[in-house]
């Protein structure tokens, strides 16, 4: 039953920290963290949150030609980038990536939110649109990372292109994985990528739940937390079943297991901690794993009051105070529709090299927050299963079973 | 308003297509077809007229003109055409 089992055979990150998974994991594993102040965002009226954690400048054209770019904002420029070290890493050729047995699956909260800012800028003071270039509609699509990125690598499957906010890539991995296990795919690129911008912050802004402390925030699960800090990236993972991948002869970083995927109805807002435990749990099913084999948990905890809360809660249910628990919001910040790829990343380098990369910026956990084991240093031991939470605004609630494979 | 010469047109069409389409002076000469030697497209075509429209100040689309337009002596010449207009 190869064809059922689904692993992961390359992975391609855009973040704070520059481009490349190599660049990330360096920094996570040294507990950097990339959130900087936005002065750029001084003159914004009513924005109280300057915080981000931005990717750092760099020259798209050294990446991709002009005929690519010209349809992409900075947020499926990333994915472009991130989605080619995916598939070198994967081995995936042109042959491969075109013969329709590859599909596509990116998706991000929006489109290109600076793009959205220059078309509007150049459309309302005159009602004109004579301004306007032929590339500005396919970067602000909703489907403009999975479209380009199918461009740019020459993917004929299937596209699809997931838009849930913080969820958005989490649900990407999770149809990949449908799509591989039904047999419709043999080999799926997913992942999610989102562009800092004051019109993202301003999101959790004008809910109280911007970060504002600079140099701790944000501070998932801490006793002084105050809120989140959005971040840029992309983060990009080729699923495949476990027969392609032998029969390609790739090495295997790990298994997906298991996809828990439900949603809340109690507020579309409000995080709910029984729809937590039931997502958990049906990932876990899924997987066939019991709650005693997991090895770590990757919260999803962005620093929010309810969120937290509602999370290590919903963790304390399931596996009480004895599996460790780490966010690594602290590092590279909410990075929204790439959070759960960039965050799967991290916990495959974690599994690979036995060791726990710690929340940064917890230094008191919340008495408020549930009874569970909060990683606050780094350590070794063995992790072979880590189940990876994500959840959205909008009652979205998701969670990732990961399996270490002998390849 | 100062008459254009046809240098001075030329120039100025030359930086608009290096500027937006990220090409080198040296690749703009008369002779040079818009697709097969510049790589233009149809997106291309369209943000091509859009870049020299606002260049010039004056509406190149509405007639025929533009479909004959293969090599960049046509877009001077066209450009020119317009200008007179």
């Amino acid at each position: 039953m190869d064809h059922k089992r689904v692993v992961i055979t390359g992975i391609g990150a855009v973040s704070a920290f520059g481009l490349g998974a190599d660049s990330l994991l360096a920094a996570v594993a040294r507990g950097n963290s990339g959130v900087r102040l936005m002065p750029e965002w001084a003159h914004i009226r009513g924005l109280d949150s300057r915080l981000a954690a931005p990717v750092p400048e760099f020259d798209p054209r050294a990446h991709l030609p002009r005929s690519r770019r010209r349809t992409m904002g900075r947020l499926a420029i990333y994915a472009a980038i991130a989605a080619a070290e995916a598939t070198n890493m994967a081995a995936l050729d042109e042959k491969e990536r075109g013969n329709g047995r590859t599909g596509i699956v990116i998706g991000s909260t929006t489109g290109s939110p600076e793009v959205y800012e220059d078309f509007y800028r150049g459309f309302l003071p005159d009602d004109s649109i004579e301004d306007v270039r032929s590339g500005t509609f396919f970067k602000i699509m909703g489907h403009t990372t999975a479209a380009n990125v199918g461009q740019a690598l020459g993917i004929r499957g299937e596209q699809w292109s997931p838009s849930s906010a913080c969820t958005t890539s989490s649900q990407a991995m999770g149809l990949a994985l449908m799509l591989i296990k039904s047999g419709r795919q043999d080999i799926v690129l997913c992942g999610g990528a989102d562009e800092v911008h004051p019109t993202v912050t301003m999101v959790f802004d004008v809910i109280g739940a911007g970060a504002r402390r600079e140099g701790k925030s944000p501070a998932p699960f801490d006793r002084d937390r105050d809120g989140v800090v959005c971040g840029g990236g992309s983060g990009i993972l080729v699923l495949e079943s476990l027969a392609s991948a032998r029969r390609r002869g790739v090495k295997i970083l790990a298994e997906i297991s298991g996809f828990g995927h439900l949603t809340d109805i109690g507020h579309i807002a409000n995080p709910d901690k029984n729809a937590m435990i039931a997502a958990m749990r049906q990932g876990l099913d899924e997987s066939g794993t019991d709650v005693e084999e997991v090895d770590f948990v990757s919260a999803h905890a962005t620093g929010t009051t309810a969120g937290d809360i509602a999370e290590s809660r919903a963790i304390a249910a399931l596996f009480g105070s004895r599996v460790p628990v780490a966010s690594h919001k602290g590092h590279m910040g909410h990075t929204l529709a790439a959070a759960g790829a960039l965050e799967t990343i991290i916990s495959l380098a974690m599994m690979k090299k036995n060791e726990i990369f710690p929340t940064l910026n917890l230094e008191n956990p919340d008495p408020e927050c549930g009874a569970i084991n909060y990683a606050m240093k780094q350590k070794k031991t063995g992790i072979n299963i880590v189940v990876k939470n994500n959840f959205a605004l909008g009652g979205v609630n998701t969670s990732l079973v990961l399996k270490k494979i002998n390849g | 308003m100062h008459k254009l010469s046809t240098e001075e047109i030329r120039e100025r069409v030359s930086k608009v297509l290096c500027r937006e389409f990220e090409l080198a002076p040296e690749e703009i000469t008369a002779e040079a077809r818009l697709g097969e030697d510049l790589g233009f497209d149809s997106l291309d075509g369209v943000d091509m007229v859009v870049a020299l429209e606002k260049e010039f100040g004056v509406k190149m689309g509405g007639n025929e003109d533009l479909r004959e337009v293969r090599a960049c002596a046509d877009i001077f010449a066209l450009v020119a055409d317009r200008l007179k207009q």
